[in-house]
């Protein structure tokens, strides 16, 4: 089973991608910030990952351009979660290193689609 | 949210985003207040955009449109905050405070949404005129003159509670730990049963395994109680907003000082404890403290300082609400309790009497009726509300310094120790915490004294008042007797009664509707032979023959 992890403050949207995802047959990961993502990337495999930008401590950025340095990281795909979709903060991710980005708010057959695409 | 989730999966989504949300409005509330102290902060700044931000976020990915527009603006001040645009404002920080007391009511869905929009528009036609107005602000730092309005003193709590101690933990729902302590009662009482009728049997094995049961069942009854301890420290928000809003209202600088806020209390207990306590710090602010002039005049700091505290005192916590006011007026109480006919102009009070008469139904010494004090709830409310929780209030106060209420409140509300006693053959429990010791009393020394029901105690006085007549029980006492000497707060009292047969761990029942009138009694327990004893309430007792014995009550 493949396995995605999604990094988020919010306890109810991580339960939300958990619920969906696991319903679509894969199995889902919780981190709270980008430090817990980092100590649960090196105890377990993961094959895909969404990550909020907007974090308190490691935000999502940070923890993008860290993982691309990690070999291993390189090419996973990461699906950024933003609020707003300026072009702006886009090429922000982008140059980050992210694979893709939503736009909150999102249905959960829009994440389901998305993590169907890349993995 | 969509049809491709289950109904009951969606319906935990919606809650859990509910509880989140709720947990950061009450982040918004203490950052904002945070940021009132020092409006530079951008430490503080930003975690009051980021908690905006994700309560946006997430009302949008819930479908909540509402809530999610009426944060948009709000998240909008702050980003030209965070960015250095504009600053931090009184206004600000006030209109957000409004949005977020709306947003609560909105998030809780019930019937008052409605009521809260007209309030949620006014604030929003507001925050979007501040989005609007000329960026050309004065380059000074912000006004000081209201900076000062309140303070924050926790010791160590710089952070405002935001520290998360690690360690993980889980989120379980309350009624699961009530089922839980409630099952743990029921584990109690049939224990108590098997030690019984073991020390009935002569079966050593037997005895040796139900020694084994019973250590087991007390330390599981310990820790379930544990689980539902929780800290003091969410009331204590809901206090220093209390108090902010207060000196706004009323034009009077309070400084607010907490001590204790990891004191834990039952859960149910904190949530009880919070309306009583809100109204004595109400009290305090508006009766206790003199006007800014006054307390110059009187050689005191122009600022008032309110003290609450919580601590641990053996199976109790006592709580003080402390302020440096101008102390109860005797004279003034006096006087007043004289017109209400509370008591009679002959009557011979020391001052701890006389103080205790504000807590006296119907009583209130404010002079002039303010949007504060004034809503027809005097202390008496308090004082029951203390005393549904098993606790007791009391008061001290020194003329020019300041009043201080005491409340001691037990640790849980369900199981006690008691002392079982014994009125003409029936069995009563009397709460052990109150209780300070048992003394003999025999047939002549009953009713000595002239008549006068009172035992000299190493010198001191004490009364009593026999429970074979408090429950009119007829034919004869015991020739020796015992009395039951029970304290609260400054009063002592005595409980006559056949005699004391010992402690009991005394799983509390309340009494049905039916019960209601009975008087002097607040529950009953089961005890290990299967019969029902009834818990006395002490309080009560005390109360009543007061009242009775002394001349003070001419009522």
């Amino acid at each position: 089973m493949k396995r995605v992890m999604t990094v988020d403050d919010s306890a109810s949207v991580r339960m939300m991608v958990r619920v969906t995802l696991s319903g679509a047959g894969y199995e889902v990961v919780e981190a709270s910030d980008g430090v817990e993502a980092l100590q649960k990337l090196s105890e377990t495999d993961i094959q895909a990952m969404v990550v909020d930008l907007n974090m308190p401590g490691m935000g999502g950025l940070d923890l993008v351009r860290k993982l691309r340095k990690i070999p291993g990281f390189l090419s996973t795909p990461i699906i950024m979660l933003t609020t707003e979709g300026s072009k702006d903060i886009i090429q922000k991710g982008k140059d980050a290193g992210a694979t893709g980005w939503m736009v909150k708010p999102f249905s959960p057959e829009q994440l389901v689609n998305v993590i169907r695409r890349v993995l | 949210m969509n049809e491709i989730l289950p109904d009951d999966i969606q319906e935990s989504l919606l809650a859990t985003f509910r509880e989140e949300s709720l947990e950061q409005l009450t982040e918004l509330e203490s950052t904002l207040m945070e940021l009132e102290i020092s409006p530079l902060d951008t430490e503080v700044i930003n975690k009051a955009f980021r908690t905006l931000h994700t309560i946006k976020g997430n009302a949008g990915m819930f479908g909540f449109e509402e809530i999610e527009a009426y944060t948009h603006d709000l998240e909008s001040a702050f980003d030209l905050v965070r960015k250095g645009t504009r600053r931090v404002t009184p206004e600000l920080i006030d209109l957000t405070l409004r949005a977020r007391d709306a947003l609560l009511v909105l998030l809780q869905g019930t019937g008052d949404s409605k009521a809260v929009r007209p309030e949620m528009d006014t604030v929003m036609s507001l925050v979007s005129d501040f989005l609007k107005e000329e960026q050309a602000e004065t380059g000074d730092a912000t006004k000081p003159e209201r900076s000062g309005k309140r303070g924050d003193n926790e010791s160590g709590g710089g952070g405002g509670g935001s520290g998360k101690k690690p360690g993980s933990s889980v989120r379980v729902a309350s009624e699961k730990l009530d089922q839980l302590v409630n099952l743990v009662g029921e584990l109690v009482t049939v224990q108590a049963r098997l030690t019984q009728m073991v020390s009935e049997s002569t079966d050593s094995g037997l005895e040796a395994v139900a020694e084994e049961v019973e250590s087991l069942t007390w330390e599981l009854r310990e820790n379930a109680f544990s689980i539902r301890m929780i800290p003091i420290e969410t009331t204590y928000r809901r206090i220093k907003r209390l108090v902010r809003d207060l000196s706004r209202e009323l034009g009077q600088e309070v400084e607010l000082i907490t001590e204790g806020s990891e004191t834990e209390l039952d859960k149910n207990v904190i949530e009880k404890l919070t309306d009583p306590l809100m109204h004595l710090i109400r009290n305090s602010v508006d009766h206790g403290i003199e006007s800014p002039e006054e307390r110059l005049q009187a050689g005191k700091p122009e600022k008032g300082t309110v003290r609450l505290s919580a601590t641990n005192s053996g199976a109790d916590v006592v709580i003080r609400v402390q302020d440096d006011g101008r102390g109860l007026d005797s004279e003034a109480i006096r006087k007043k309790a004289l017109e209400k006919g509370l008591i009679s102009t002959e009557a011979d009070l020391t001052n701890a009497d006389i103080f205790s008469l504000i807590f006296a139904p119907g009583f209130s010494t404010a002079n002039q009726v303010t949007n504060i004090s004034g809503r027809g709830v005097g202390l008496d409310v308090v004082k029951r509300s203390a005393e549904e929780l098993r606790g007791t209030l009391a008061v001290e106060s020194v003329p020019g310094e300041g009043t201080t209420f005491i409340i001691r409140l037990p640790l849980t509300l369900a199981i006690i120790d008691g002392l079982l006693v014994n009125v003409a053959g029936e069995k009563y429990i009397v709460p052990l915490s109150i209780v300070e010791e048992c003394v003999f009393l025999t047939k002549e020394t009953v009713g000595g004294s002239h008549g006068r029901r009172i035992i000299r105690l190493r010198g001191e006085i004490v009364p009593y008042v026999s429970m074979r007549e408090w429950f009119d029980v007829q034919g004869d006492p015991p020739d020796i007797q015992q009395v039951v000497v029970v304290r609260e707060g400054e009063r002592r009292i005595g409980l006559l009664l056949d005699h004391v047969i010992g402690e009991h761990q005394t799983v509390i029942k309340s009494l049905g509707k039916v019960y209601r009138n009975v008087d002097g009694v607040s529950g009953a327990t089961i005890l290990g032979d299967g019969t029902i004893s009834l818990i006395l309430d002490v309080p009560r007792v005390m109360r009543v023959t007061e009242r009775m014995e002394s001349p003070i009550f001419a009522a």
